[in-house]
Parts: structure tokens; sequence; C-alpha cells
């Protein structure tokens, strides 16, 4: 999924994308083509080993690791790595959240008191503890870390759009579309769903950068993905091999700096686009 | 044939509201009907209850019937059959009645699609001509636009189009003429007066609009039906108090009408205890009023008033 047709998308044509929207976007997009060209843009190979502890220089940018891997390149393949699991547990999140909201928005009655009483529970749990507790008992590898990481990240979204469906279950045309006999599924899909878009839309950039957060938590501790290369990886290694406390700068800042800016990027994008929807709403 | 036996619809709330009182309607084919009362009398609720579209917590007693076939009883796909397919709802136009999102032309062709398994073109094309039927002007336009873009009469046109699209045999229009100034109300009635086969049950507060359209008219106070007779009868020789004054409180009557009192609100309508419910504001009540009246059969016209009881 590309996330800058998302974003142009969370703005749409009518209502003009604010500047910290177009900033969100621009980060976004700039990371989503660093991820894409991966193969280009790293200089080397990123499990290629040389020299280690190279300060940055002209032959290695960002200088190189513990066993010679070029950081710079690390960085841009951790790139992948951080967006896949960030997005896919997000649209992840988005489903489950969509689904469970829609069921229980509509139906009502017994089925909305148990899936607003899963979420409750959900809400309650600890959510790192178990994400933690989970990956350990999984195989490790990115599977287990989206699955650990949606399976309590759905109910902020979930209860919002339920609150939405709920409102919207209570609007003329929702009720003239049952009146002309229009079937339940239809109903949902064609007339309420599109009219929660703005929330999904912001909603789901949102939950990309908290998952991306997670990740890079879970990385850093060593419960992510082994094999794989990605910001949070860098900086286990970086601070576990002893780069933190001599002070490797080019080590450990990058992937931190990276982090957050991705991060910001979304966050600017899911927060100011719920904004704007909130105020096209109020207008 | 839809037949409305002693149907009294209750909200089961904290505080219980009898919302339809044991109201019986004989709707035969090609009929025309129309009720009329005041906001809060329990004409809408009752159009809802038809087509099983009340809040979860109405409780509907009694029966209605199409064909024969008990619709209170009736599963949910069944229901869905009904809707719209045999059975058609027409809302009042207001401004969420239709999909923001979606264009006209796609919504107005809905039930087709739903019903007649048309494809979504094939719809759109639909949706031209009915709204052709209805004179909306530049049809294949409109249906290219949104619901924003229509006004109030366009749109409630649109939504008579909408109601008949899958070929229902009954429409029940829920006052579909509200907020609509005069020469829409007459755009209106003429819409609906080109639905010449389909049965009509129509419900409306404006007494005008019931002549144009209707030729049988149900009156509706406080929860009750009060009279019911055929419209030119009933617009010219009124037998119940409250008809009649609505009747000469309309512009064209003169607008006379002089209040006897406020009447204060009788609640929840739940027991027949305090009597008449329009005792309060008749000007013609007697001692007897303090008892419920029964339904009075004066030649062939139903009423609810202790003035055509025959034992005297």
């Amino acid at each position: 999924m590309s996330t800058e047709k998302m974003a142009k998308r969370a703005g749409t044509k009518k209502t003009k994308m604010n500047a910290a929207m177009i900033w969100g976007a621009a980060i976004v997009g700039v990371f989503v083509l660093v991820a894409v060209l991966a193969p280009v843009l790293a200089p080397y190979d990123p499990y290629k080993m040389g020299i280690p502890y190279i300060k940055p220089s002209a032959e290695h940018l960002l200088g190189t690791n513990d066993v010679g891997q070029d950081l710079l390149s690390e960085l841009i393949y951790g790139t992948r790595i951080s967006l896949f699991i960030g997005i896919f547990t997000s649209i992840i999140v988005t489903v489950v959240s969509l689904t469970l909201s829609l069921l229980s928005g509509y139906y009502k009655g017994a089925i909305d008191k148990a899936v607003t009483a899963i979420t409750n529970i959900t809400m309650g749990l600890p959510d790192l503890a178990l994400t933690i507790l989970l990956i350990a008992y999984l195989n490790p590898g990115k599977l287990s870390v989206i699955i650990s990481i949606s399976l309590t990240a759905w109910t902020g979204t979930a209860r919002i759009l339920r609150s939405r469906v709920l409102q919207l279950c209570e609007m003329p045309f929702i009720k003239i579309e049952q009146a002309i006999g229009m079937n339940d599924f239809i109903i949902m899909i064609k007339h309420i769903v599109p009219n929660l878009k703005d929330i999904i839309l912001s909603r789901a950039a949102l939950s990309v950068s908290a998952a991306m957060m997670t990740e890079a938590g879970l990385s850093f501790l060593g419960l992510g993905d082994f094999g794989a290369k990605s910001w949070g990886t860098i900086l286990h290694y970086a601070f576990y091999q002893n780069g933190v406390i001599r002070n490797y700068y080019w080590w450990y800042l990058p992937p931190i700096l990276c982090t957050s800016l991705a991060v910001l990027g979304f966050m600017l994008l899911g927060y100011y686009g719920a904004q704007k929807a909130k105020l096209v709403k109020n207008a | 044939m839809l037949e409305i036996n002693h149907v009294s619809v209750e909200f089961a709330s904290e505080n219980r509201v009898l919302a339809v009182d044991d109201i019986s309607i004989r709707l035969p084919d090609g009929s025309r009907t129309a009720i009329v009362g005041e906001t809060g009398s329990g004409k809408s609720v009752l159009l809802l209850s038809i087509v099983r579209l009340l809040p979860r917590n109405a409780i509907v007693r009694g029966k209605i019937e199409l064909d024969g076939e008990n619709l209170l009883s009736a599963d949910k796909k069944r229901l869905q059959q009904v809707r719209g397919g045999v059975v058609s709802y027409v809302p009042q136009g207001g401004g969420a009645s239709m999909n923001p999102l979606l264009k006209v032309g796609y919504q107005v062709g809905e039930p087709l699609i739903e019903h007649k398994n048309y494809s979504r073109s094939q719809a759109v094309e639909a949706s031209i001509s009915l709204m052709k039927r209805f004179n909306l002007l530049n049809e294949e336009k409109l249906a290219r636009s949104y619901p924003h873009t229509f006004s109030g009469g366009m749109r409630q046109r649109a939504m008579v189009a909408m109601g008949i699209a899958a070929g229902p045999r009954i429409i029940l229009a829920d006052e579909p003429t509200k907020g609509l100034d005069d020469k829409r109300v007459r755009l209106v009635a003429d819409s609906i007066n080109m639905l010449k086969e389909e049965t009509l049950l129509c419900v409306t507060h404006d007494m005008s609009f019931a002549q144009a359209v209707s030729r049988d008219i149900c009156v509706m106070y406080a929860a009750q039906q009060v009279e019911f007779g055929k419209s030119e009868e009933i617009l010219n020789d009124a037998l119940h108090p409250y008809t009649r004054d609505i009747i000469n409180a309309m512009p064209e009557n003169g607008m006379r009408y002089d209040d006897v009192g406020f009447a204060p609100a009788h609640g929840s309508y739940l027991n027949h205890s305090d009597g008449c419910r329009y005792r309060d504001r008749c000007r013609e009540r007697s001692e007897k009023c303090v008892i419920m009246p029964p339904v009075f059969d004066v030649n062939g016209r139903k009423v609810r008033c202790w003035k055509y009881d025959s034992a005297n």
C-alpha cells in the first residue's frame, strides 16, 4: 500500500491538506522511497563484514559497526523492515477494529456488549508486557512481531470507530437503506465504511507510527527478527556491543533519528488529518 | 392488500409510552389513504411498524397482514424481500436522507440492484428514466451529481423515485412534504399521483396535501384513530370535533380556530381510564367524555366520539 496515496486521500480534494500534513506526507514519502529503492541506494551489502568501528568517512558515510558492516547500508535496509512491520501491523489493526466496530455498532445488542467487553478487557491488559511474553513464546520472526503488536493495538481505533458507526446508524440514509431492503453487508460496505474513511485513514497512520515504535523497542530488547536488519536491531547491537558506552555516536544516533523522524511523519499525517476531518465535520 | 389489525406500539423504556393505540386500517389494492394528525400522534411509528424499522425497545402488538401473511412474525430474509420489493417506504427527503458520498443516480437505482439483480450501470440507467418520470429536469446530469447539490423538493422527488424503483405494490410515504413550500408540495403531490396502480399509505400533517393524494383519510390524535372515512366526506363534513378543528384551521378556511385551552400532555397513554384524550381541547365535550369513547360506525365512517353513540 502506498502511503503517499493514503496521505492524499486523507485530505480529500475538497479539503486541502494543511502544512503539517504536507510535511508528514513528504517525510513518509522519502522513507517509502528509500525502502523501495534500498538495493539501488545502499552503497554496500549490509551483511558484508569488513573493518570494524570505522568513523564516518567518504568511503563509509556513516562508518561501520563491530563486525565491519556499513551502517548506512544497514540503515537503508532497516527502513524496509521498520516500515513493513509498521504498515502491515496498521493494516491488521485497522481491519480488525473496523470489522469489530461495524459488527457492534450496526447490530448492537448482544454483539455490541460482547465486543465492548472484549475491547475493555484488552485495554486493561498491560500491552507491552503481553507483547514481550507472546514474542518469547512464538517463533522469532517478522510475523510474530506483527501478531504480538496487533493483538493489543486495535482497541483505541475500535472504540472511536464504534461510536461513529453508532452515530451513522441513526442517520436517515442508513434507515432508508434498511427500508428499501438492502442487505446488511452492502449497507456496511457501501454506506457506512466510506463515511468512516477520515477516521480510518488518520487512525491507520497513527497506528503505523505506534507499531514502528513498538517494533524498535522490541528489536532493541533483542526480541525482534534476528535475521533481519531493522533500526531497532542496529540499536540493539550498538548497545550490547558497547557502542553506546564507547560513544560510537555514528552507530547509535542514526537509527534513533530515523525512527523519530518516521514516527513524526506518520504522526503529522494522522494527527492533523484527524483534526482536519473534525474541522470539516463541525463546519 | 395490507391489513393493519388492532396494532399497538409501546416503547419499553423507563417511562413506558404507548405510541400507537389499537389501530386498524384496511388497505385494499389500489387504495389511497392518508394518515393525518399532529406531531407525536403516532403516525410515523405506525408506518415504521409496517416495515419493522422501529427501535429495538418497541413492542408491537396486533397483526399486520400482507395478503394474509403476518409481517410482524416474518423473518429477516423475508423482510428484506418485502422492504423495497413489495412494500416501500418513502421517507422525508431531509438533508441526510441520502448518503452524501454516493451519487444520486446510483442511490436511486439501488433497490433494483438488491431486488432485481441489476448491474450498477443498468441501475443508473433505470434511475435516470425514473427521475424523468417525476420531471426532475436534466436527469442525466443529476444522476451524476451528489445529493448536497439537490434542493429539498428535488431530493424529495428523488426519494419517491427511489422508493418505487423496484416496483413495489404498496408505498408508505412518511411526511413527504415536510419543510417544502406550497409549490413544491404540489410537485410532490403530482409525482405521488402519477403512481396510479400502487396502494398508497401516506402520513402527513398537511390537510390540503392529504386531500390532493388520498381517497381515504385516517385522522389520528394521541395515538388513537379518531376518525376514518372518504376524503371528501371528511373534508366537507367532519364528524369528530378534532377533525373539524383542524379543517377549520386550514389557511383556505380562514384559519378559524379558537383554542379552548392548552391541552396538558396526557403522558404515556397507557390506560383508557382518563377518558377521551381530546376532552381538554374539545368544544363539544360533555360529562360522558370522562369515559374513553369506543369507535362508532356512522354510515360506514368510523369515529371515536360519544356524540355518535347510537344508543342516544
